[in-house]
């Protein structure tokens, strides 16, 4: 099976809302340890894609596997999370009644059942890796403000550190410098770049100044499929990228 | 409801009266009056021969005469022989002309002497008076006559409805007259193949008549019971069918009611996410509405009583939308984005409006009359359906075709309908949201108050009567999904037809019951409903 | 000892009201029962019973703000588990009257005499003791609770869409139990009680002590509570409110963490119904009413959703308004109430302790940050519009 050895697989995947077609015949392949970026314009199933491998969507059409083995298309959204596959929304999603230090706690991998959460202490470790994910993120200062209090960028982060709370093996990441300054941009580029070390790492993302610091291997999507592969110049010198960017 | 529905209903009523007047016969009196003389023949036998002339002759007064032969009032002067129907007034007679019905001097008692009858003559006069009905010039004399038969199945009667079924002239009569034979037959003791033919001719009419008639005579050894027995098991099959029928018909009677109920509450909820709990009283006001008009119209202009309806359906919908316009500027826009505040909010609305219309109108409920075209019933096939019945499934239709055309053709459609799907985008395209929001929730409301003025007339209008109806509208918007009105239409028909299938096996309110518990299974394949938008911008 | 555990867990609000409670618990028996009747001091009985009411509906209120307040599933149908609790408890009651009904049948009550019924519906068996009447009490409300939130939740029936449901659910178990072959009194419902537990279920004494019982199980619930939502299930639950995908993602089995927190709500339900009925001395169909639901919702709104004292304040204010109001000015009652609903959820989202947490928010702004409501007052009090709302239809 071509699956094997790879960390992600996609291939033939379909799906349709109400007779539009948001996915068309995709395929994509990502390798351990791998980072990507995905960008295309507006409607080009971006999001839809990630729907699909966090199990929100399912295909109608075509296979999805996770490590080689494992089929996406069998599990719901939990499953999936549990398996190792962590997703920051385009809008970021924290929980703002609670505080930034809450925010990772309920983050952090381990068990998930609601007995032990209901007679859960936080142990040594825990605290540790919490510690550890403030700084990261660097919001160790505001760790008791309510998350509702932060700055959009500063949501941003934390919704990036709560990843990093659920240590997970994949990543994917969804315009995660929208509505960011410059220099909140590069600082992100950085922080993702060294999350890439340990892990896998999708970005979807339009800003192409933040793709290029990112310096990786580009897809380039378009109504559905693949348009174009490479890195960031093959693919910005792809006539069809090029034509489906500045309009026909 | 068009004007010229009515008319035409009225055209079909009158065609109904027609055949009365074929009927007619001219009778000159001059003839009949030496038949009357012969009723005091000298014995019996002279009488009962002019009893039976007289019957045949068809003479209007016939049966009066007949009649008072038969109660001992017919006298015959001992001085001119002339024969009278006499009245006792002290020692006279009150007298009247048998024919004419005109008074006459009065006949001193010892001048007249009554008319002797023994029963084999009162039998005869009996026949005679049952065919002379029969033949009778009003038509709904000889249906009556014809239904008396069929119940008491007298044999005698054959040669009777023989003799009017060659003269009928009116199709409906004659089969009902042929029927009553059918029955006579059978309860005589005619040929087994008579009494077969007659089983087959039974057969044909009502299906429960026909039931009662035969059953009888299904245990009866040889080929009459089994032909009986046939028939019947034909027959059952075939009420089957027709109660089937019966059910659907029922069912999608109540289906046009909670999609009146629902309709408006799928388009604010479509459009705005928003839940009107309030919207079962825009549905009272209308039907309150419907009787205000009603009082002003019958005090100021009386003439157009049988027309208030039609008056009161604008002016329902502009009240109860002028409502739900102010409720939505004063109240639910500042609660957008916060479906379940708007939900509370909406609920204490409801409250009010029910305890304002008490304070009002007072807690019991109000007469609102039905016009004269809504009331009675038809019968088609082996069912009866009234009225009223079939012009709310009418009417139902009529205001979905009206709301999809406004929908699909007008401006403000296409705006609510791209508010509906991408609010966001619609309103970043210039589409002013406020005033969709406003007219949509105008719009729900005001057709809320028409389904009022369509439930007064089946419903007690009290200020309960929203509530009544508030559920089952959500389950039909539940069940059919938001976003598309198709969706309100299948839903609330389903719902409609399921009751009603359901009601016979469970009774009622455990019908009713099962339905709530089939839509909450029904949601766990669907949670969006039968007919649900699709796509990513919706489910952001 | 609790208490201790409670004092280091930082809940000086829960332990105030929890004292509070118990001190009632103590003190309105001891007016009503030691306190002469000629003395200022004295608690008649039949404000005994009331208060107790009121409480019993404050229990109610905090088993429904665990799921509206905490977790954002806005019931419209815990007026049922109330009801059935109620019915549990009343179904106990009617076996203790024995022969002493108006047909003196020594097993089946009146209503079944009445009726013609020969013997007891197997659904009777049992209650003729208390310990199985008190565990159908929490039993019933909760199996159906868990098989109603077990369908729900796992087809992700959320917001409006769960609400209506759930108020179609009470409304057929109002229908249902209007039928008198239901074999639960049907119209009429359980009444004419006798004894509960051997005692006079008229004596003051008794009145008292279910007085004191429910003050005491309303501190219980009000500590367990406190303990769920301290804990980090209940951070999850908070989390599920306020952005119930999110949690998705994180690996959250979202649907048994909400199956949970329902299901423990549905039993505190019942055991408020339960309370109620020995005090006010029936139960009927009309308990099941969606009216009746719907003002349960509006007495957590009152107090103030997500705290846990909110709603037993604004059980006790609300309903002490309507006793007032339908007294006095029985034509204006639902007048109020309708306002009521309008005028909290236009102006006060947070109840009367968000007002107070807004007042003293303003009295120590610097100290915004520190406050240790689950619910900190801060968060966007301004009432601003919240910006472009989605259809919620399609969550």
């Amino acid at each position: 099976m071509k699956a094997k050895d790879t960390l992600l697989y996609l291939d033939g995947v379909s799906v349709s809302f109400d007779g539009f077609r948001a996915i068309n015949n995709l395929s994509l392949v990502l390798q351990s340890g791998e980072m990507r970026a995905i960008i295309g314009p507006n409607g080009a199933g971006k999001t839809t894609m990630m729907d699909i491998i966090t199990g929100k969507t399912k295909p109608d059409t075509g296979d999805v596997y996770f490590n080689g083995t494992v089929d996406l298309t069998g599990h719901d959204e939990a499953e999936i999370a549990m398996l190792g596959i962590g997703r920051k929304f385009q809008k970021p999603t924290v929980f703002e009644s609670h505080t930034v230090e809450d925010n990772l706690v309920l983050a952090l991998s381990g068990s998930r059942s609601a007995f032990s959460a209901l007679f859960h202490r936080q142990s040594r470790d825990e605290a540790d890796r919490i510690l550890e994910i403030l700084y990261t993120i660097r919001l160790f200062e505001k760790r008791h403000w309510l998350a509702a209090n932060l700055s959009h960028g500063q949501k941003q982060w934390l919704e990036i550190g709560m990843l990093l709370a659920q240590d997970p093996k994949l990543l994917l990441v969804d315009e995660p410098v929208a509505g960011m300054t410059d220099a909140e941009t590069a600082e992100t580029a950085k922080l993702l770049r060294d999350i890439a070390r340990t892990r896998s790492v999708i970005v979807v993302e339009h800003d192409m100044h933040f793709v290029r610091e990112l310096d990786v291997k580009v897809t380039c999507l378009h109504e559905g499929s693949v348009l174009a592969e490479g890195s960031l110049d093959h693919v910005s010198n792809d006539q069809r990228v090029i034509e489906v960017y500045l309009g026909r | 409801m068009s004007l010229s529905r009515f008319l035409t209903i009225i055209a079909m009523l009158g065609l109904c009266l027609l055949p009365a007047a074929a009927g007619a016969q001219a009778v000159d009196d001059a003839k009949l009056k030496p038949l009357v003389e012969a009723l005091a023949g000298d014995n019996f036998d002279d009488t009962s021969k002019a009893v039976s002339e007289l019957a045949k002759s068809g003479a209007p007064r016939a049966a009066v005469i007949l009649n008072a032969l038969s109660a001992g009032d017919l006298y015959v002067s001992k001085t001119d022989k002339s024969v009278f129907l006499g009245v006792r007034d002290g020692s006279d007679y009150a007298a009247t002309d048998p024919l004419s019905g005109a008074k006459l001097a009065p006949v001193p008692r010892s001048a007249a002497e009554k008319i002797k009858v023994n029963n084999r003559l009162r039998r005869d006069i009996a026949a005679a008076i049952g065919g002379l009905t029969l033949m009778s010039t009003d038509a709904t004399e000889r249906r009556s006559a014809a239904e008396a038969i069929l119940k008491n199945r007298d044999p005698e009667s054959i040669p009777l409805l023989d003799q009017a079924i060659s003269a009928e002239k009116d199709a409906g009569i004659k089969m009902l007259m042929q029927r009553a034979k059918a029955a006579a037959v059978l309860n005589s003791s005619a040929a087994d193949d008579v009494k077969i033919a007659a089983i087959a001719e039974i057969k044909s009419g009502n299906g429960r008549e026909a039931l009662g008639l035969l059953t009888p005579l299904a245990g009866i050894q040889g080929p009459v019971g089994e032909a009986a027995g046939a028939a019947i098991s034909s027959i059952n099959s075939e009420l089957e069918i027709w109660n089937g029928i019966q059910n659907i018909v029922y069912g999608l009677s109540l289906g046009s009611v909670l999609l009146l109920a629902a309709i408006g509450l799928a388009i604010t909820f479509g459009v705005m996410g928003v839940i009107n709990m309030a919207h079962g009283e825009m549905v009272m006001i209308g039907a309150y509405t419907t009787f205000v008009v009603q009082q002003i119209v019958h005090a100021s202009m009386p003439a157009l009583s049988e027309y208030s309806l039609l008056i009161a359906l604008p002016v329902a919908f502009l009240v109860s939308g002028g409502i739900g316009v102010v409720i939505e500027r004063g109240i639910i826009r500042f609660l957008y984005g916060r479906p379940l505040e708007t939900l509370l909010a909406t609920w204490g609305i409801s409250l009010v409006l029910q305890q304002a219309t008490r304070s009002w109108f007072g807690a019991s409920n109000v007469q609102v009359s039905s016009p004269s075209w809504m009331s009675g019933s038809f019968d088609v096939g082996m069912l009866t359906l009234t009225w009223s019945r079939l012009w709310i499934i009418v009417f139902a239709l009529s205001v979905f075709a009206v709301l999809q055309l406004v929908l699909k053709k007008t401006m403000l459609g296409l705006r609510m309908r791209a508010v509906t799907q991408n609010r966001r985008m619609a309103s970043s395209m210039g589409i002013r949201t406020p005033w969709v929001d406003a007219l949509t929730f105008g719009l729900g409301s005001g057709i809320a108050g028409i389904a009022g003025v369509a439930l007064s007339q089946i419903d007690n209008v009290s200020p309960n009567l929203g509530q009544g109806y508030i559920i089952d509208s959500f389950m039909v918007v539940v069940f059919g999904g938001v976003g598309n009105l198709w969706g309100t239409l299948v839903g609330a028909m389903s719902l409609g037809i399921a009751n009603k299938f359901l009601e016979p096996f469970a009774g009622a309110v455990l019908g009713k019951i099962l339905v709530l518990v089939l839509i909450i299974l029904f949601i766990q394949k669907r949670p969006r409903g039968l007919f649900a938008l699709k796509g990513r911008a919706i489910e952001a | 000892m609790i208490t201790q555990w409670f004092f280091k867990h930082g809940d000086r609000r829960g332990v105030i009201v929890i004292a509070f409670l118990v001190g009632i618990a103590c003190l309105v028996p001891l007016l009503n029962l030691l306190v002469p009747d000629t003395s200022p001091l004295h608690v008649p009985t039949y404000l005994v019973s009331l208060l107790g009411k009121y409480l019993t509906y404050a229990l109610l209120a905090v088993a429904l703000d665990l799921v509206w307040g905490f977790c954002g599933i806005l019931s419209l149908g815990h007026g049922a588990f109330f009801a059935l609790g109620g019915y549990a408890m009343g179904m106990y009651l009617m076996r203790q009257i024995g022969p002493r009904g108006v047909y003196a049948d020594p097993v089946l009550p009146d209503f079944m005499v009445f009726l013609n019924w020969k013997e007891l519906p197997w659904f009777w068996y049992g209650f003729d003791n208390f310990w199985f009447a008190a565990l159908m009490v929490v039993l019933v409300p909760g199996v159906l609770a868990f098989g109603f939130g077990w369908l729900a939740f796992r087809s992700r029936v959320t917001g409006v869409y769960l609400s209506i449901i759930t108020q179609a659910l009470t409304y057929a178990l109002l229908l249902a139990f209007f039928r008198n072959d239901m074999g639960f009194g049907g119209n009429n419902g359980l009444t004419d009680f006798k004894d509960i537990l051997g005692f006079n279920i008229q004596a003051g004494t008794t009145r008292s002590a279910l007085f004191a019982a429910t003050a005491l199980f309303l501190a219980l619930a009000v500590f367990v509570s406190g303990f769920i939502i301290r804990s980090k299930l209940g951070k999850v639950l908070v989390g599920v409110r306020d952005a119930e995908s999110r949690m998705r993602f994180l690996g959250y089995r979202v649907d048994r963490y909400k199956l949970f927190v329902w299901t423990l709500s549905a039993m505190m339900a019942g055991i408020a119904g339960a309370l109620y009925v020995p005090q006010v001395g029936i139960i009927n169909p009309s308990e099941f009413e969606p009216a009746n639901s719907i003002e349960a919702v509006i007495w957590v709104a009152v107090g103030g959703r997500g705290t846990i004292i909110g709603p037993i304040i604004g059980a006790v204010l609300v309903n002490f308004g309507k006793t007032y109001f339908t007294t006095a000015f029985p034509e204006a009652w639902l007048f109020a109430l309708g306002a009521l609903f309008i005028l909290v959820t236009l102006f006060l989202p947070k109840g009367i302790l968000g007002l107070y947490g807004a007042w003293k928010a303003r009295r120590a702004a610097d100290a915004a940050q520190k406050d240790d409501e689950v619910l900190p007052p801060v968060v966007k009090q301004s009432g601003k519009r919240v910006p472009a709302p989605e259809p919620q239809a399609a969550e």
